[in-house]
C-alpha cells in the first residue's frame, strides 16, 4: 500500500513535467500548426534561466576570513552577503523562485523571437520541413547553452525551507514511514496551477476565446477583422513561457545540462501523440497518466516480471496507441488521423 | 534536377565509371585538403553508404525516420558479435549485420509505415529510443551497456580456430581473406562497397519501383485510387534502407571494433537526416555529397581553436585579430555543432533542396544568361536537355 502511494505520488510528479512541456507543444501545434520540435529545447533554456540567475546573484569576491588569525585566509563570499548581509543570503536561497519571476519575461520574449523570425514562415511548409528547421534550431540553442555553460550538469539547489522530506504518511493515516520531498510536491503543485492557469486563460477570457476560435477556423477569425496572427504570436509565447517554468522547476529535481531538452523533447512528443495531436486535455492527461505508468512500471515487484519495461513503457504504449487509436485518446475526430 | 527518367544504360555506366574513379583516387585528390587519412575517408564511405540508404526511404518516399540509427547500432553490435564468436574476417560480419539490420527494419516498418507524416516520424522515434534504452539497461549482456562491447583475446572465434589462425600477442586485426581492415585497405574495401551500394540505389533510382516510390512521395492518396497497395512498397524501401544502415554500422565496427549504444541515440539518427537533406534528399549524388561535406568541415573545424585562430589571422593587427578569434571561436572546436545547426536551419529556410538544388539553380541561371546572349527563338529545346 505504501509502496504503490508512493509509486502514484512519483507519478504525477514526473507526469507533471511531461503534461506541462507537452502543453505548450500542443498550443503550438493547435493553434500554429507547427510541429515544434525546439520545445524541449526551450524547457533547457529555462532550466538555465535559473542557472543564470545562480551565477548572477553568486558573484562573488574574495574577502578577508576574520575567523583566521595566524595568517591571511580569503574565502570567497557574494557581494549580495556582504551587502544586505543575512538578507542577501536570504536572497541567494531562494534562487529558484526568483528566477521564476524572471524567467516569465525572458522565455516570452525568446518565443516571440522565435516566432515572428523564424517559426511564421514555416506555416505553409510540410510538416517535415517545419520538423527540420526547428530540429536545426534546437541544436543550435543547445550548443549555444554549451558553448557559456559547458557540458556538465550545474546542480541549483532548492530553498533551504523545503530541503527536506515532507511526512506525508503521517498526514493521511499510512504510518510515519511514508515521506516525500517537499520540493517535488511543490513540482506537482506548481504543475497543476500553471496548467489550470492556462486552461482557464483559453476558456474564460475573451482573448482565449478568441485563439480558442482561430483554432477551429482561422480564416472566419480573421475575415472577422481580428488579428488572429499576432495572437497566435503570444500564444508561442505562452506556450515557450509553459516549458520554460516547467525547466526551471525542474532544476532542483535533476541538474541540468545542455542536451537535457532532447531528452524530454522525445517523451513530451510521444505524450502529445498519446494524447491527441492538438488537444489540451488530452496532453495533459496523457502526461500524468505516462507518468504514473512509468513509475509503476520501475517498481522492482513489475521490473522482476518483465524485465526492462521500466524504459520502454513509455513508447511501448505510444505505439500501441497509435496503432489501435490513431488520433490519440482524446483527439478530435479528423484531425490529424493520417 | 529530380531524376525523373530512367536512364539510358550508357548513361547509367558513366555515373558508375565517374563514382568509382572519384572515389578510389580520393587518397590522391583529398591530399591538398588535408584529408587524405584512412580513418576520415573511411568515415566518408561509411556515412556515405548510410546516407544513400537513408535517401532510398526519405528521398524518394518522403517518409522522415528519425530510427535509422537503431539499425546502425544492430549492424554495429552484429557485426561485433560476429567477429567474437565466429572469425575476424569480415565477410561474415557485413552479411549478418546486414541481415539482421534488415530483419529489424521489418518488424518496426512494419509497425511504423501503418501511419504515415509525423505519426510515422514519431513512431521511428519510439522504436529507436526503446532499442537505445534496451541496450543500455536489460540487454546489457548483449552489449556489454555503457562500456560498450569489445573483442577479447579469449574469444571462441570458432572458425578462424578451425582454421588454426590463433592470435598470437594482443588483439587480432578484423581482415578480408588477410587483407587487413584498418589503415588504406580498409578505406580501399570500404569504397569499393560504397560503389556497389550506390549501384544498387543507382538501379533502384531509375527502376519502375523507384517510379513507385516518386509516385508515394507526390501524392500517396492517387497512387491507391490508382490501384496500388503503397505500403508493400513502402515497406521495401524501409527494409533496403535499414539494410544500409545495417551494413554501415558493420564497416563501422570493421574499422573500429567496439560497439556502443550512443550509436543509436536518436541524435545520431538525426545526423544521417542532416547529411541527406544537406547534399540534397531525393538526388543520388546529393547524400554522398552531403556526409562528404558534413564529415570534412566537422574534422576541419573541431580541431581549431584559439591558438590556431589567432595563427590564421597573424596578418592582421592585433586588436583585429583579437576581435576575430573572438567572433568565430565558439562556432569551431568544441562549437562545430552550432556552425552546423545555422547552416542545417539556413539549408532548410532557403534551400530545401539542399546543394543539389542550389547547383541546379546556379546552372540554370547561367544557362538562362548564355541565351540570352546567343538570342535564338528555339529555346524549347534546350530545356529538356540539361535534367539528368
Amino acid at each position: 500500500m505504501d509502496a504503490i502511494f508512493l509509486q502514484i505520488l512519483n507519478g504525477l510528479d514526473k507526469g507533471g513535467a511531461y503534461a506541462l512541456i507537452a502543453l505548450g507543444l500542443t498550443l503550438v501545434f493547435g493553434t500554429l500548426g507547427v510541429v515544434n520540435f525546439a520545445h524541449g529545447a526551450i524547457f533547457m533554456v529555462g532550466a538555465f534561466c535559473a542557472v543564470t540567475m545562480e551565477k548572477i546573484l553568486t558573484l562573488s569576491v574574495k574577502v578577508k576570513d576574520p575567523s583566521v588569525t595566524f595568517f591571511d585566509a580569503y574565502k570567497e563570499t557574494p557581494y549580495l552577503e556582504l551587502w544586505f548581509g543575512n538578507t542577501g543570503s536570504a536572497i541567494i536561497d531562494w534562487v529558484v523562485p526568483i528566477s521564476i519571476v524572471v524567467s516569465i519575461p525572458v522565455m516570452l520574449g525568446l518565443g516571440i523571437l522565435m516566432e515572428r523570425s523564424l517559426i511564421r514562415y514555416f506555416y505553409k511548409r510540410s510538416h517535415a520541413e517545419q520538423i527540420l528547421v526547428t530540429f536545426g534550431l534546437a541544436i543550435v540553442l543547445q550548443e549555444l547553452v554549451k558553448t557559456f555553460f559547458g557540458a556538465n550538469p550545474i546542480p541549483v539547489s532548492a530553498p533551504d525551507i523545503v530541503a527536506g522530506s515532507a511526512a506525508i504518511g503521517s498526514w493521511i493515516g499510512l504510518g510515519d514511514a511514508v515521506v516525500y520531498p517537499w520540493w517535488r510536491l511543490i513540482y506537482l503543485l506548481f504543475s497543476v496551477v500553471i496548467i489550470s492557469a492556462v486552461f482557464s486563460f483559453l476558456n474564460f477570457t475573451t482573448y482565449g476565446m478568441v485563439v480558442r476560435a482561430g483554432m477551429a477556423d482561422r480564416e472566419t477569425v480573421e475575415l472577422l477583422g481580428i488579428d488572429i496572427e499576432r495572437r497566435f504570436t503570444i500564444v508561442f509565447g505562452l506556450a515557450a513561457v509553459v516549458a520554460g517554468l516547467a525547466g526551471v522547476m525542474y532544476t532542483p529535481v535533476l541538474p541540468p545540462d545542455y542536451h537535457q531538452g532532447m531528452d524530454f523533447l522525445v517523451l513530451s512528443f510521444v505524450v502529445v501523440v498519446v494524447g491527441g495531436m492538438g488537444s489540451l486535455r488530452g496532453a495533459v492527461a496523457a502526461g500524468f497518466l505516462l507518468g504514473i505508468l512509468q513509475s509503476f512500471s520501475s517498481m522492482t515487484e513489475v521490473k522482476s516480471i518483465i524485465p526492462g519495461i521500466d524504459q520502454i513503457i513509455i513508447y511501448l504504449v505510444a505505439v500501441i496507441i497509435l496503432l489501435t487509436r490513431p488520433r490519440g485518446l482524446m483527439g478530435r475526430r479528423g484531425v490529424m488521423e493520417n | 534536377m529530380s531524376n525523373t527518367q530512367i536512364a539510358t544504360p550508357r548513361q547509367e555506366l558513366l555515373y558508375m565509371v565517374v563514382l568509382s574513379a572519384v572515389v578510389l583516387t580520393m587518397p590522391l585528390w583529398l591530399q591538398p585538403f588535408g584529408a587524405a587519412y584512412p580513418d576520415l575517408m573511411q568515415k566518408f564511405m561509411i556515412f556515405g553508404i548510410f546516407a544513400i540508404g537513408y535517401n532510398i526511404l526519405f528521398g524518394l518516399t518522403g517518409y522522415l525516420s528519425f530510427g535509422h540509427a537503431a539499425f546502425l547500432g544492430v549492424g554495429s553490435y552484429t557485426a561485433v558479435w560476429s567477429f567474437k564468436l565466429l572469425s575476424m574476417n569480415v565477410v561474415p560480419a557485413i552479411i549478418f549485420a546486414t541481415l539482421l539490420a534488415g530483419l529489424f527494419a521489418w518488424l518496426i516498418g512494419f509497425v511504423s509505415l501503418r501511419r504515415s507524416g509525423i505519426y510515422f516520424s514519431i513512431l521511428t522515434l519510439a522504436f529507436a529510443q526503446m532499442s537505445y534504452n534496451l541496450a543500455y539497461s536489460v540487454l546489457t549482456p548483449i552489449t556489454n551497456g555503457e562500456t560498450g562491447l569489445q573483442l577479447n583475446q579469449a574469444d571462441p572465434r570458432v572458425i578462424d580456430r578451425m582454421a588454426g589462425i590463433e592470435a598470437t600477442s594482443g588483439l587480432p586485426n578484423t581482415n578480408l581473406f588477410g587483407l587487413q581492415g584498418t589503415g588504406y585497405s580498409g578505406f580501399y574495401i570500404c569504397a569499393v562497397i560504397l560503389i556497389l551500394a550506390f549501384f544498387v540505389s543507382l538501379r533502384i533510382f531509375h527502376s519502375p519501383f523507384g517510379m513507385k516510390l516518386r509516385a508515394i512521395k507526390s501524392n500517396q492518396t492517387r497512387m491507391s485510387y490508382t490501384g496500388y497497395n503503397t505500403r508493400p512498397y513502402l515497406l521495401t524501401a524501409f527494409i533496403i534502407s535499414g539494410m544500409y544502415a545495417g551494413l554501415a554500422g558493420s564497416l563501422l565496427a570493421m574499422t573500429d571494433p567496439l560497439a556502443g549504444a550512443e550509436r543509436m541515440q536518436w541524435t545520431a539518427s538525426g545526423e544521417v537526416v542532416l547529411m541527406t537533406i544537406f547534399g540534397g534528399a531525393g538526388t543520388l549524388i546529393g547524400p554522398l555529397l552531403g556526409t562528404g561535406i558534413i564529415k570534412y568541415l566537422e574534422n576541419i573545424f573541431s580541431a581549431f581553436n584559439d591558438t590556431v585562430l589567432h595563427n590564421m589571422f597573424s596578418f592582421l593587427p592585433d586588436w583585429l585579430n583579437n576581435i576575430l578569434t573572438a567572433i568565430i571561436s565558439p562556432f569551431v572546436g568544441e562549437g562545430w555543432q552550432l556552425l552546423l545547426g545555422i547552416v542545417f536551419m539556413l539549408i532548410v529556410i532557403f534551400l530545401p533542396g539542399g546543394l543539389m538544388e542550389g547547383y541546379g539553380k546556379v546552372s540554370r541561371m547561367i544557362r538562362e544568361r548564355g541565351q540570352k546572349n546567343v538570342d535564338d527563338g528555339s529555346s524549347d529545346k534546350q530545356h529538356s536537355t540539361g535534367e539528368v
